[in-house]
């Protein structure tokens, strides 16, 4: 399209862990020893995989409580939108946005980019490939971001432990919840962006 | 960061091609290889050209970073590698935060935090956030004072090509910068009904996320070919 070579016009490929420019026949980088492969393997159907495990594990991360407090006899359980809810009528309206974004936005973003990617790349289309390459860029850098109510919930429950008096639980939201921040992470790792302009070639993989 | 200029790289290799209309032979490809650059997002080949400081190089095809000059000289990395040690130790001796109500007192350390969460069924949770924000993180420290140590003495650290590629597939398990808006968090939530104090983990964690940043990204790649590490 605008002319810039390929790599496999050369016969090379690229080393993804030390950058090496890797003859295209060789099975593990001369260099650094990894194993190297032209396109990742079986990239569209294992970030399938990965996100669609994601998508079931966040019904039970949203439906399950992810904490548990008790405060002066009386006790409450709280989901990942009740907390925000409640952040939000304390009177805190920035942190409820924060928490929001982390961990609602950030995952769904996540599910709709993901799926977005695999289906234009599996139709072949040309749409839009340096908005997607950038789009993708983007949900790499913003992934591990949800990990932030993982580790909000965590400092809580570590540290309200009084007995008798106030104590903080977590709950097994929060193991799902964590499981959909690490599938997402992975089905982000398993794509290969180079997918996206492979449509400009006939000849691919 | 210092406004980059995108520095279209010179495809020479492109120019070659017009001119002879049929690739190169494998064996000039491969002698000529080492000059180029393969963009990791779209698999387009530049030839490689010297960057001036502050100056990164952008593929033109998909608009990805090809390369970065390098900011810091190894005995810098190594310099901050050191600190990033120390303040490791900091922030997982000292308390992050600490709470205090009706005159009872409690604190948490990072280790305390991960504890919290291996909990029955949930134990699992626990040793991804174990590997967050304090195995990963501490890895990486280690194994980049490894490979820097050597390389500030121009010699390749024994094990070096398995240090290299574990810090490549360490990078997007750390999340020390989560960690520390988590803290944040954790503070103004409680702090709504009891009083919240800010530990000197806190401290340290901050500084220690900075370096992170500096000395854990994909820069450390440089190394091979600074140090002229050979294919077999």
């Amino acid at each position: 399209m605008n002319g810039i070579p390929y790599a496999r016009e050369y016969k090379v490929t690229l080393c993804h862990v030390c950058s090496y420019v890797c003859p295209e026949d060789a099975h593990e980088c001369p260099r650094c020893d990894s194993p190297v492969h032209r396109r990742k393997p079986n990239s569209l159907t294992r970030t399938w995989a990965f996100l669609i495990a994601g998508l079931i594990f966040y019904i039970p991360a949203n439906l399950l409580p992810v904490m548990y407090t008790t405060m002066l006899g009386s006790s409450s359980e709280n989901t990942i939108m009740s907390g925000v809810i409640e952040f939000a009528e304390g009177g805190s309206w920035d942190i409820a946005i924060l928490i929001f974004i982390a961990s609602v936005v950030v995952p769904c973003i996540k599910f709709l980019v993901l799926g977005l990617m695999l289906v234009t790349c599996q139709r072949r289309s040309t749409w839009a490939m340096r908005e997607r390459s950038r789009l993708y860029r983007f949900i790499e850098l913003i992934g591990y971001w949800s990990m932030l109510d993982v580790l909000v919930v965590a400092l809580v429950a570590a540290l309200v432990q009084f007995r008798g008096l106030s104590t903080i639980e977590p709950r097994l939201g929060i193991l799902f919840f964590g499981l959909v921040v690490v599938m997402t992470m992975l089905a982000a790792m398993t794509f290969d962006p180079r997918l996206i302009w492979d449509a400009e070639v006939e000849d691919v993989r | 960061m210092n406004s980059a200029t995108p520095t279209p790289m010179t495809d020479i290799p492109h120019r070659q091609a017009h001119a002879s209309e049929q690739p190169p032979a494998v064996a000039e490809t491969q002698s000529r290889a080492d000059q180029w650059i393969i963009c990791e997002h779209c698999d387009s080949v530049y030839e490689s050209i010297p960057l001036n400081k502050g100056e990164a190089a952008y593929c033109l095809r998909c608009a990805a970073i090809l390369r970065r000059s390098h900011r810091l000289t190894v005995e810098q990395l190594l310099a901050l590698s050191i600190a990033a040690c120390i303040l490791f130790i900091f922030a997982n001796v000292f308390p992050v935060i600490s709470i205090s109500m009706q005159g009872l007192h409690n604190e948490v350390t990072l280790w305390g935090s991960v504890q919290a969460l291996a909990q029955g069924q949930i134990t699992l949770i626990a040793l991804v956030a174990g590997l967050a924000i304090i195995l990963a993180p501490a890895l990486q420290i280690a194994l980049l004072f490894w490979v820097l140590a050597h390389a500030h003495r121009g010699q390749i650290a024994p094990g070096f090509k398995m240090c290299m590629r574990t810090l490549e597939h360490l990078r997007p398990w750390s999340m020390l910068e989560v960690c520390l808006l988590g803290i944040l968090v954790a503070i103004v939530k409680l702090a709504g009904m009891l009083d919240v104090h800010p530990g000197a983990g806190l401290w340290a964690m901050a500084m220690l996320m900075v370096l992170i940043l500096l000395i854990a990204g994909k820069d450390i790649r440089r190394l091979w070919d600074e140090l002229g590490v050979r294919p077999e």
